[in-house]
């Protein structure tokens, strides 16, 4: 019974993963692009409502809508203002033009806050659980945190299927010059995907930032277990991160179960032997 | 004045230029095509006017103004479609879902998504088929119809026979008068003469990147297009 | 009459830049001998940087594979180097080489899984292979665990001769560095890599095998970055997975090659001495070096490509190692375009059916 448990813990925690993995997938997808200060964005988010609860001493679930559009029109310009340029250089150049605003956001939160743990105080849903036996017991904060992500992604899809600019952010990703003869204006579009990606990972950081402490060398982590799920998931598959998420987090959890601190190479083991075995994902898109 | 008008147009890629020097006026309504033999030069004429290529401000105008060096999707906007060789259908989303996003710059006109279907009934049946699994001609139908979806006041139709049967061929050509009707300006490159003599009403030719030949397709022999074709 | 025509190799600039360069590295040989022992030590930190971002030129400017997990092979050559010594009695500065070696042995099963991936999946693939390296090392007692170990037998060596000891290897793997990438470039397996860097599919149909060339370079590179670890604690001393395994090797890394100028020789050693003392300037002001040079390595390689070497290699031509082949006819010279300071890595998934394209249309009116 102990086992289930761990099940499902794992799930609950894959939806937080997912949460982050969505939005390094929809850039890669939109423009291939691998965003190395993901993780860092996600630290910067909850920095954020860190700040505004601080100042407005309110429930940090009340900061999410506006860190969201914080984070979003970060990202719109960031993109315009620096990525849009990388990408025009090179895929080695956008690369290497992440990393470098990655550890600019890791050493100017390191300036600003220091370089201790920080928390977002919930308040008592922090520790309140459903408990369905002995063993098995359920956060509410975790199952709210996997309701979210399931309807981050439904969003997401709706979004992508049935939208003009949802459309266009497939077709972009099919081929973007195509696309633009379409009149679909590329330069925005990607300005508009990782507006939308940042938007999604502020709400994962702040999630994880009521769950767990944060600090800003924390970022990497993040980007690393984002990445994790969209491999094992599979490429191009949106539930697919999902069940990336979940496989990372039953191998998390189970690894710490089966001895504390194994965790995270437990997780790091199952996305190893994926790469190893079966490096299209358990769920890859092949459109041919 | 001209729907579009071309000087000294003398594009490339990189350091190769694939074009020298050419001068081409086209005018509304009229259906255009530009035929040689493969490396003339015809597709670096069509993405020079769709903007895929850039240059000079002034060396394209179209409908007076002056947009040489305009981003492609602006272009789209003031009326022109490229109809790309390689037809570039996206091949993840579906028939239905290439046309939707044809008619993403939400211009106005005649062109609806039931108009593409009733143009082009072969599409119909295919509406929720996803691009990648269409045959080559119904990819070429799908770009076509896609390329009207923007409602265009000019429609480049780049090698549109390609790789197609002849029988294909004729289908899709079949399409062409609902397209001229509706009163769509068509610049059209191929390399099918046949083809190009029977539909166009003015033809340019070119050669190596020059043009040697422009007129009305009744005012030369086969034997002069022949020679111009070949460059004997 | 027949105009003689030659290859040649040498420039006028690299007839003097390599007696001055000889004369160099011979007078910070003789640095030991009168030098502080603080002078010595920031020698070492400067030299084991240079040899470290050589490697990781070598990997990513020749060979295109942008890595973000060398400090793997920093944290395995430390390792080593306290194996070595502390388990199996070798002496310490002996061990240097050595610890190249298990580095490069290492490289063998993290290329296995890593070059399954392309571009910027790689890179962070590498990033994660490394970060099981370090979990591993944290969670085995013998090896130290986390609270990490002491290079005790170089501990127990008197500290002047330590130092100078140290101080001379650290000059040996940068010079080392340095040769082994000029080496390399000048073999054929290096026209292959250039080839390579240039078209990767042309290459291909040339016969190079491309995935062996690359391979081989990721070894090469990881013996380097190895024995460089292993200098860089005899410096130190006092060794933690969390430092040995550390992210900030590969920002070193990345920082001082990107702003010196990706896919030269010259341009890491720029990138070095510019990191090195901005590092010393700045010191009081925190990570502020850190911040700063971010945004220079964010606008280098966006728009400045070259670096500050190709920049300004490019306004006047200089060449200080002999490394392009010029086509002469009696006294003239053809120098060739320089190549591109960046491979293109593509990490592209299968490519759409239809999409024949190839050009990439920059808009040039000719």
């Amino acid at each position: 019974m102990i086992w289930v448990n761990d099940v499902l813990q794992g799930i609950l925690l894959g939806g937080l993963y997912a949460l982050f993995a969505a939005g390094l997938s929809l850039v890669f997808g939109v423009m291939r692009l691998v965003n190395l200060a993901h993780g860092d964005f996600s630290i910067m988010a909850a920095y954020i409502a860190l700040a505004i609860v601080g100042s407005l001493n309110i429930n940090p679930f009340y900061t999410i809508v506006l860190v969201m559009i914080i984070m979003g029109i970060f990202g719109y310009i960031i993109q315009r203002g620096l990525f849009n340029f990388a990408m025009d250089a090179g895929p080695m150049q956008a690369i290497l033009a992440t990393f470098g605003i990655a550890i600019i956001i890791q050493n100017l939160l390191l300036e600003g806050f220091t370089a201790n743990s920080k928390g977002l105080d919930a308040g008592s849903i922090e520790n309140a659980f459903i408990r369905i036996s002995d063993q098995v017991v359920i956060g509410w904060f975790p199952l709210i945190t996997l309701i979210a992500s399931v309807v981050v992604l439904l969003g997401l899809q709706i979004f992508l299927g049935r939208t003009r600019l949802g459309r266009a952010f497939r077709a972009t990703a099919d081929n973007q010059r195509a696309a633009q003869l379409m009149g679909i204006d590329n330069r925005h579009l990607y300005g508009m995907a990782m507006a939308f990606a940042l938007a999604i990972v502020a709400i994962g950081g702040v999630f994880i930032g009521i769950r767990t402490t944060f600090s800003p060398s924390a970022g990497p982590l993040r980007l690393i277990f984002a990445y994790e799920a969209v491999i094992i998931g599979g490429l191009g598959s949106l539930w697919g991160t999902l069940v990336g998420g979940i496989v990372l987090g039953i191998a998390q959890v189970m690894g710490d179960h089966i001895q504390q601190g194994w965790g995270m190479l437990v997780g790091h083991f199952v996305f190893l032997a994926i790469l190893a075995f079966r490096p299209q994902g358990l769920f890859a898109k092949q459109v041919q | 004045m001209s729907l579009l008008e071309l000087d000294n147009i003398s594009t490339g890629y990189g350091h190769f230029q694939a074009l020298f020097d050419i001068n081409l006026r086209i005018d509304e309504g009229e259906t255009h095509a530009v035929i040689g033999a493969n490396g003339a030069g015809k597709s670096t004429l069509l993405r020079t006017i769709c903007g895929l290529i850039r240059t000079d401000q002034e060396k394209v105008r179209f409908d007076g103004q002056a947009i040489g060096d305009l981003a492609p999707h602006k272009r789209v906007g003031l009326g022109i479609s490229y109809v790309p060789e390689g037809r570039w259908v996206f091949p993840s989303l579906t028939v239905n879902e290439n046309l939707l996003v044809g008619g993403h710059s939400r211009r106005t006109g005649l062109w609806t998504i039931d108009k593409a279907y009733e143009t082009f009934p072969l599409l119909a049946r295919l509406r929720k088929r996803q691009a990648y699994s269409l045959s080559g001609g119904e990819q070429q139908a799908l770009a076509i119809a896609r390329g009207l979806m923007s409602n265009p006041r000019l429609l480049l139709l780049d090698e549109v026979s390609l790789g197609l049967a002849p029988v294909v061929v004729e289908k899709i050509y079949e399409s062409m008068p609902a397209i001229v009707d509706a009163g769509t300006t068509v610049l059209l490159v191929e390399q099918d003469v046949g083809q190009a003599i029977k539909f166009a009403d003015r033809i340019t030719c070119l050669l190596e990147g020059r043009q040697v030949l422009e007129g009305s397709p009744d005012e030369f022999s086969s034997e002069q297009i022949f020679a111009a074709y070949f460059g004997v | 009459m027949a105009t003689p025509i030659k290859v040649e190799r040498y420039t006028k600039s690299s007839r003097i830049a390599l007696p001055v360069t000889a004369v160099v590295i011979i007078v910070a040989a003789t640095i030991p001998a009168w030098g502080s022992s603080n002078i010595m030590k920031q020698g070492v930190t400067f030299l084991t940087l240079l040899a470290l971002a050589q490697m990781w030129n070598l990997l990513a400017g020749y060979a295109g594979l942008v890595s973000v997990g060398q400090q793997a092979f920093v944290g395995i050559g430390a390792y080593s180097l306290w194996v070595f010594s502390e388990k199996v009695g070798i002496n310490p500065f002996l061990c240097v080489p050595l610890a190249g070696a298990v580095a490069a042995l290492f490289a063998f099963p993290t290329a296995g899984l890593a070059f399954r991936l392309r571009g910027g999946y790689f890179a962070v693939g590498t990033w994660v292979i490394s970060e099981v390296y370090r979990l591993l090392v944290t969670q085995t007692s013998w090896l130290g665990g986390g609270s990490g170990v002491s290079i005790n037998k170089a501990v127990q060596i008197a500290p002047s001769t330590r130092e100078a000891v140290v101080f001379w290897w650290a000059l040996g793997v940068a010079v080392g560095a340095i040769a082994l990438v000029y080496l390399v470039l000048r073999s054929r397996r290096g026209i292959a890599l250039t080839a390579i860097r240039d078209d990767e599919i042309g290459a291909r149909s040339l016969g190079v095998n491309v995935l062996r060339s690359k391979l081989w370079v990721f070894i090469l590179a990881a013996f380097g970055t190895g024995a460089t670890g292993a200098v860089i604690y005899l410096n130190l001393l006092r060794l933690q997975p969390e430092a040995g395994f550390s992210l900030q090797w590969s920002v070193l890394m990345i920082f001082a090659v990107v702003i010196g100028g990706l896919g030269t020789i010259e341009g890491p050693i720029i990138g070095a001495i510019i990191f090195f003392v901005l590092q010393q300037l700045l010191a009081d002001y925190g990570t502020w070096y850190l911040i700063l040079l971010g945004a220079l390595a964010a606008l280098v390689v966006v728009f400045a490509r070259r670096g500050v070497w190709g920049t300004f290699a490019r306004r006047w031509p200089v060449d200080l190692l002999p490394l392009r082949r010029r086509l002469c006819l009696e006294t003239v010279c053809f120098t060739e375009e320089a190549p591109p300071a960046a491979p293109t890595t593509a990490s592209t998934p299968p490519e759409i059916p239809g999409a024949a394209e190839s050009e990439d249309t920059q808009g040039t009116d000719v």
